[in-house]
């Protein structure tokens, strides 16, 4: 479980981006987080594992409190929580496959995995992970090889094979096109589903949050506007959070959405990733 | 398990940088012969090194403090000439360079005149500028002049090169366009490919002006004036304070020069 | 504002140009074709069969640049790690000594270097490779950093996030996107150093320039002219290799 007790992170520049956020994750919950662009989403989810240093309040993960952990414990507890980004964020020179055993770093010692001496059992899980996302075909390609959606699905793998419990996704979608980017959350879902890990997902897009989530929170200027299920996202709630718009075609077009989807996405590319899982799965 | 899912146990190994294992082999084994060759000929005298470690210490040492006072006169002579130096052989390096470049540009000049121009760049590109000076200095005699001689030549062969490349590399359609107008040669060479190359090669000179600062103290060495004599007597005489001096001023030279050009470098763009 | 310019650089160039022509000896400069003349006679033809013994000074000028270039890149690493900003470890010790190192070695040309160490450590091929070594750190150091403060940093933070130590990070969050800064780097100084490393003998630091001196003392103009050919072409020869081998790399 995590939790966030009144969270504060002003920058340097003196922008305030988070003013006290106070947040429960409990374990295998998939939340969304939406809000606005400068709301700090980002700054939150980075205040999670430190990539940003909190100026106050405090951090749990399972009762351990990361806000004060020195630089060891620090890597320790960084393992548990997977980060994926909107960018892909692989290092694009090293293949595909380094870029998942790259997960493994805080795992390994320096030596190991500068030699790429890697454990067989992490070796094993790569594999794995990349066959569940259909790109065990490529694995010694280079990274900046793949395409936008294969990118993200190497940078999931990245993020699971840190064995975590918690996934903290930064905007997994917004450089990708409509079709990948529900197949990539869907993936996302189910991977969490499966290890019953809990997500943090920032995401602009509210279509795909209500979509998805099990929970969606709103932030705006660094505060929680909104905490609920899906379809409590009103038209009110969205002008609360975005502003004045007219929210009505939003909202009517995800009902939609949800209608047509089963029979839309039999032929697309994610069914015979999913097939091949199965099989596995029941081996 | 049906094959399509994964196999455990699947071995990773990252594939080599170059994939045909015999040029893998002979490029290592090449280098290592030649390392071990290299270092073998090389012949180091470890008893005349074990014997320059206390001068050696010793001239660090003169750097605290450094001496400026012993020699100053001498020091202010050379600093001040390697600078005279500098700043006439820079402005008459690029005033020759622009004839030269120009006709070193594929798509202004004739022929004849391209391979003619390209031949002094390369005769200018080709010599250290200590070699030139040492020819400058049989010619013109100790001095100054040989030594600006020697910088404007090889300002020549650098500042001509980048420009002729600039030119070639020009947007055409501007030229172009120009040209139609039915501007004459000159008219062109003002209206049209000045603009374009003109804030780059502004830039370049003074980086220029900073490497022709850094050569002026060298080719004092063999006698073409500037600051390179200075130094060359004091290290003969294991003067280290006062060489410590020199450098110091080099140094700090060389970084007022690097900081001023930078800045007008903005100030231009 | 344009002509302030140039009058500001005219008048700074007429001064110097006062300076300068005191102390010519303008006889000797009004006299110089007829030397040219002269000199460009003796020159010719080159003396070939002094081949023979520049073979021995080529080969040391090849390893002065090589194994300097090599001392160099060793030592600039670290260096270029210490001046960038987002790698330093401390901004305010080791960043300011990295710089002060970096613009210390590329303000003093190689043969100044050559000049100290054949001061120090005696003349030789050894104080010819330390000296271009000393001289090239800099040049290095300075465009590696360079290249550090260009990466991705957000690849860098990917593999922070995965709770990697400080030197895992840097073998797979920075290495990967410097190596090709580093090998054009490496090639691109190598092929200076040849040309540097062709007249550090001048100075008794070994190589080929031991012979130009000798020979220019001697006024043996011929063998003087048969080691400027030498000299081209060593120079245009690794030109070639460097282009090809950047060529390979990129
Ligand atoms: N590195 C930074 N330095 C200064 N201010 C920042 C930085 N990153 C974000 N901010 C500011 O913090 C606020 C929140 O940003 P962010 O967390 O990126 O929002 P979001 O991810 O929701 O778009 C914005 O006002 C932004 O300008
Ligand atoms: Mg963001």
């Amino acid at each position: 479980m995590l939790r966030l007790q009144n969270l504060k992170k002003q920058y340097k520049t003196g922008d305030l981006a988070l003013k006290g956020v106070d947040l429960e994750v409990p374990d295998g919950q998939i939340m969304a987080l939406i809000g606005p662009s400068g709301a700090g989403k980002s700054t939150l989810i980075r205040c999670i594992n430190r990539l940003v240093e909190p100026t106050g309040g405090k951090v749990f993960l399972n009762e351990l409190e990361l806000s004060n952990l020195g630089a060891g414990a620090l890597r320790r507890a960084r393992r548990r929580m997977g980060m994926i980004f909107q960018e892909y964020a692989l290092v694009e020179r090293l293949s595909v496959m380094e870029n998942v055993l790259s997960g493994r770093l805080g795992y390994v010692g320096f030596w190991r995995s500068y030699l790429r001496k890697y454990p067989q059992s992490d070796v094993d899980e790569a594999f794995r992970l990349l066959g569940r996302v259909g790109l065990d075909h490529m694995v010694d390609k280079r990274a900046d090889e793949l395409s936008g959606g294969q990118r993200q699905r190497v940078g999931i793998c990245r993020a699971l094979a840190q064995d975590p419990e918690l996934l903290l996704v930064d905007e997994p979608t917004a450089s990708l096109d409509p079709k990948t980017s529900r197949q990539i959350m869907r993936l996302i879902c189910e991977l969490c589903k499966e290890r019953k890990l809990s997500a943090i997902i920032n995401i602009h897009d509210v279509m795909l949050a209500q979509m998805f989530a099990e929970r969606i929170v709103g932030l705006k200027l660094g505060e929680i506007v909104y905490d609920g299920p899906p379809d409590g996202l009103t038209s009110d709630v969205l002008t609360e959070i975005y502003g004045e718009e007219d929210w009505e075609a939003t909202i009517r077009k995800v009902d939609e959405d949800e209608n047509g989807e089963s029979e839309g996405e039999a032929d697309g590319h994610l069914a015979p990733i999913l097939d091949r899982d199965r099989m596995a799965g029941a081996t | 398990m049906t094959g399509i899912a994964y196999t455990p146990g699947r071995r990773w190994k990252k594939p080599p940088l170059i994939t045909s294992p015999l040029l893998r082999w002979s490029l290592g084994l090449g280098i290592a012969v030649y390392l071990a060759l290299a270092l073998g000929t090389t012949e180091i005298d470890w008893g005349r090194v074990a014997e320059g470690i206390p001068r050696g210490l010793r001239f660090i040492t003169g750097f605290f403090p450094p001496d400026f006072v012993t020699r100053w006169d001498e020091i202010f002579q050379g600093i001040s000439e390697s600078l005279w130096m500098t700043v006439i052989s820079t402005v008459v390096g690029i005033a020759l360079s622009i004839p030269i470049g120009l006709g070193a540009a594929r798509n202004l000049a004739p022929r004849p005149v391209y391979y003619f121009c390209r031949a002094v760049l390369a005769v200018s590109r080709s010599f250290q500028e200590i070699i030139i000076a040492i020819f400058c200095v049989k010619l013109f005699g100790f001095g100054p002049f040989a030594g600006f001689v020697t910088l404007s030549f090889a300002t020549i062969g650098f500042y001509g090169k980048l420009l002729a490349e600039d030119i070639e590399d020009m947007d055409p359609v501007q030229a172009e366009a120009v040209r139609a107008t039915g501007a004459g040669w000159f008219q062109w060479l003002n209206y049209a490919v000045q603009p374009q190359v003109l804030p780059r090669m502004i830039g370049l000179g003074l980086y220029r002006l900073d490497i022709n600062f850094r050569e002026s103290a060298v080719v004092g060495i063999v006698g073409a004036g500037g600051i390179g004599a200075t130094l060359n007597t004091a290290f003969d005489r294991y003067e280290f304070e006062s060489a410590a001096a020199i450098l110091l001023i080099i140094i700090a030279i060389v970084m007022a020069v690097e900081y001023t050009s930078s800045f007008v470098r903005k100030w231009v763009q | 504002m344009i002509w302030a310019g140039y009058l500001t650089v005219g008048m700074i160039f007429v001064y110097c140009w006062n300076l300068v022509s005191e102390t010519t000896i303008w006889m000797f400069v009004w006299d110089a074709h007829n030397q040219a003349v002269d000199l460009g006679e003796r020159m010719v033809p080159p003396k070939w069969d002094y081949m023979s013994k520049l073979w021995w000074p080529i080969w040391d000028t090849l390893n002065i640049a090589t194994l300097g270039t090599v001392l160099a890149l060793i030592m600039a690493v670290p260096v270029a790690f210490f001046a960038a900003r987002n790698t330093t470890p401390s901004t305010v010790i080791l960043r300011p000594i990295a710089l002060f190192i970096i613009v210390a070695s590329r303000s003093i040309n190689s043969l100044i270097w050559a000049l100290m160490l054949v001061t120090i450590l005696g003349p030789g091929v050894f104080a010819g490779i330390i000296a271009i070594g000393l001289r090239s750190i800099g040049f290095c150091a300075k465009l590696l950093y360079e290249a550090i403060e260009e990466i991705d940093e957000q690849q860098v933070e990917a593999i922070r996030a995965t709770g990697a130590s400080g030197p895992q990070i840097l073998v797979y969050g920075v290495v990967p996107q410097i190596l090709p800064a580093f090998a054009g780097i490496s090639v691109f100084r190598w092929d200076i150093n040849i040309r540097e490393s062709t007249v550090l003998g001048l100075v008794g630091a070994g190589g080929i320039g031991l012979q130009l001196n000798a020979s220019i003392t001697n006024l043996a103009w011929t063998q003087v002219s048969l080691i400027l050919l030498v000299i081209i072409a060593t120079v245009v020869l690794s030109e070639w290799v460097s282009a090809k081998v950047r060529h390979a790399i990129i």
